[in-house]
């Protein structure tokens, strides 16, 4: 079983310290290299048996984080701890059997799955390249996960594309679960699937997380499925984290002007749910060229000059106890600008 | 008169029906929305509006009328130019929908010239004042633009411009929004129903999005597998649910289930071309399934205005009646 048994609830499991990726961009022959922030500066701890969600638009850094989670990317500088460990700094060899304890699902099942490999040899390539484990050993143990993903003993000898899309998230979260980790990363597990098919995974994942004690960092765009299954949720904005906190901070107590519009442009099916829809001006503009000082002030409706040339910290809410973590950053929310703003339209 | 009236409209490609007798009407300034899971035939059923389903797809229907006119006994080149013009479409994926090879000025002035004519110059300054329209910042540099110079936002909104070019009475949005974020999602939504609104069109709204249906559709449909299963005025259909089908979707989205609460999904899958079931649809996957629904197909109950599909509709407190 995993190592981390014989603590309690509450072991801190992963705990990232300001981790930045910058990619080098070519612009041309003389040009110097242009420096994408893909992630710059982000922190979280992620507690056994909770979720993380990250939230944000397309090319905000979301899945570069996930990257950096499970290894597949060196991130740039920062920490990341898994149990205490420093992950970084570790020896080639040590880092190989530590990424066995973070695995990932992809978004695209469609993708993510080899289609010249049947569903059995997908599920124990794991268990080859990392265990001793002999042939039948890794049988027995791809159909005990397949049972507990709700797949059937049949599907062993299936091919991917044999599977509907649900059924290929099924198995890939399976693939996922093979090693026994403490970490799943989950970039945008469900949004290629069909509303009442993305019911079922959810479930899965939530009784998995019950059964294993796992640790989701569950990357989404789709605030209302980040709201079902969070506990605590980061929202991203180009590369950096502009509020963070408890599920209900962040959805009863929203306060980062990109906050409050995203809630804002989430459809609700309940009228009495509806928010007074908040129009944010042009799109995310590009990492290449990032504004100065805060990166949403081109969009945000409270920016003054200070938002130009000032980039604002990550700073606690000052109106809640220090404790509760809810973290923003924002010149206007920290001068109370917004509601002086919202109080004079009303 | 309606503006689109469908009776029987049914798409087969060989023994598969796509879409099996669906009837609907859409009326002058309305938005109608269609839902449906993907292979419910959303997408089929409004191809076959357009005139789009090429060989092997068989149309057929009682009555496919666009303001009285019958559209099945048109000729073919008449019918052509009223798809485009007085009957548009946005697809989904505005990336690949435009023609890389062309620029956004060439490909909104084509269109233009196609169905209405002019000079050059004439083109290019509604092709600007179309751009102006639908809310692009300077209309005259982006006429030059290439389409992988645009982000996806921008695309939908040179898709939308393009649509809009001849005034259409009619335009279906074929999932306008579903490959782009959400702030963009509520930008572009909020254009195509301002622009609904000033015109008048009649709007199909084709979405898989349930919340999105429910804040600004008039009208709804449900689809599941090729069949309309419910049909009504939208704040109803999603406040007391008639088919059990409608039910389950609503109940397996996130919002419904309070905290960390299972979802209450449906189980199985949308069935495919070879594992129809006899009778009902959805009884395999129905809660209320008898063995009267999985012998016998439903009909229709209700008239055009609020339709169920179902032996047992529910009641106002979601049961099935006995």
């Amino acid at each position: 079983m995993n190592q981390s048994d014989n603590s309690s609830d509450s072991t801190l499991i992963l705990k990232a310290e300001d981790l930045k990726q910058h990619y080098h961009v070519k612009q041309g022959l003389f040009k110097p290299d242009a420096v994408v922030k893909a992630v710059d500066g982000i922190s979280f701890n992620l507690e056994k048996g909770k979720t993380l969600a990250v939230v944000g638009e397309s090319g905000c850094g979301k899945s570069t984080l996930g990257r950096m989670l499970t290894m597949i990317e060196t991130p740039t500088s920062g920490k990341l701890a898994h149990l205490g460990e420093d992950l970084l700094t570790l020896s080639a060899d040590a880092q190989a059997k530590l990424r066995q304890k973070i695995q990932i699902i992809f978004q695209n099942p469609y993708g993510s799955l080899n289609p010249r490999k049947k569903i059995g040899a997908i599920l124990e390539e794991p268990l080859v390249i990392n265990t001793k484990l002999s042939k039948a050993e890794r049988k027995e143990k791809a159909l005990t996960i397949m049972a507990k993903v709700g797949l059937k003993t049949e599907h062993y000898d299936r091919y991917p594309h044999m599977f509907s899309g649900g059924q290929r998230q099924r198995i890939a979260i399976a693939r996922g679960l093979m090693l026994d980790p403490n970490v799943i990363v989950a970039d945008e597990p469900v949004s290629a699937l069909d509303v009442s098919v993305q019911a079922q995974v959810l479930n899965l994942m939530m009784d998995l997380q019950e059964e294993f004690g796992l640790s989701y960092v569950f990357i989404s765009h789709d605030l209302s499925v980040v709201e079902h299954i969070a506990d605590d949720v980061m929202v991203m904005y180009l590369g950096k984290v502009v509020e963070q906190g408890s599920r209900e901070q962040l959805f009863e107590n929203p306060k980062h002007p990109y906050t409050l519009a995203l809630l804002s442009s989430t459809p609700q099916l309940s009228p009495d749910k509806r928010r007074v829809r908040i129009k944010l001006q042009g799109e995310l503009p590009s990492p290449l060229n990032p504004p100065s000082g805060c990166a949403f002030h081109g969009r945000c409706s409270y920016a003054n000059d200070r938002c130009k040339s000032e980039t604002p910290r990550l700073r606690l809410d000052s109106e809640e106890s220090q404790e509760q973590g809810h973290m923003i950053a924002c010149h206007a929310v920290e001068e109370n600008r917004i509601e002086a703003i919202a109080a004079g339209a009303a | 008169m309606s503006l689109l009236q469908l009776e029987n409209l049914s798409v087969t490609f060989g023994n598969f029906r796509a879409v099996d007798n669906i009837s609907y009407k859409v009326e002058e300034g309305e938005v109608l929305g269609i839902v449906g899971e993907s292979g419910s035939g959303k997408s089929v059923s409004s191809l076959s509006i357009m005139g789009l389903i090429d060989f092997p797809g068989k149309v057929s229907a009682d009555q496919l009328t666009f303001d009285g006119q019958d559209l099945q006994a048109m000729p073919e080149k008449q019918r052509r130019k009223l798809t485009g013009s007085d009957i548009a479409m946005i697809f989904q994926d505005p990336m690949t929908s435009l023609n890389p090879c062309f620029t956004v000025g060439y490909q909104i002035m084509e269109a233009l010239k196609t169905h209405q004519g002019g000079s050059k110059k004439e083109l290019r300054t509604r092709a600007i004042e179309l751009l102006t329209q639908v809310g692009i910042p300077a209309p005259e540099s982006r006429l030059d633009n290439y389409p992988h110079q645009l982000s996806g936002g921008m695309s939908q909104r040179v898709m939308i411009a393009m649509s809009i070019a001849c005034d259409p009475r009619l335009l279906i949005a074929d999932e306008p929004t579903t490959a782009l974020d959400v702030t963009i999602q509520a930008q572009i939504i909020d254009l195509l129903i301002e622009l609904q609104r000033k015109k008048q069109m009649g709007l199909v709204l084709i979405t898989h999005d349930l919340a999105l249906v429910a804040e600004v559709a008039h009208r709804v449909i449900v689809m599941y597998a090729g069949q309309i299963v419910e049909s009504g005025p939208a704040s109803e259909v999603f406040s007391t649910p008639r088919h059990p089908y409608t039910q389950a979707l609503l109940a397996s989205l996130p919002e419904s289930a309070a905290g960390k609460a299972r979802l209450e999904a449906l189980p199985g899958v949308v069935p495919g071309q070879y594992d129809r079931p006899l009778g009902c649809l959805l009884s395999p996957r129905c809660p209320y399934a008898t063995d009267h629904c999985r012998k016998v197909e439903p009909a229709n109950q209700g008239d055009l205005d609020r339709q169920v599909k179902c032996h047992t509709p529910l009641d106002s407190e979601g049961r099935p009646a006995a």
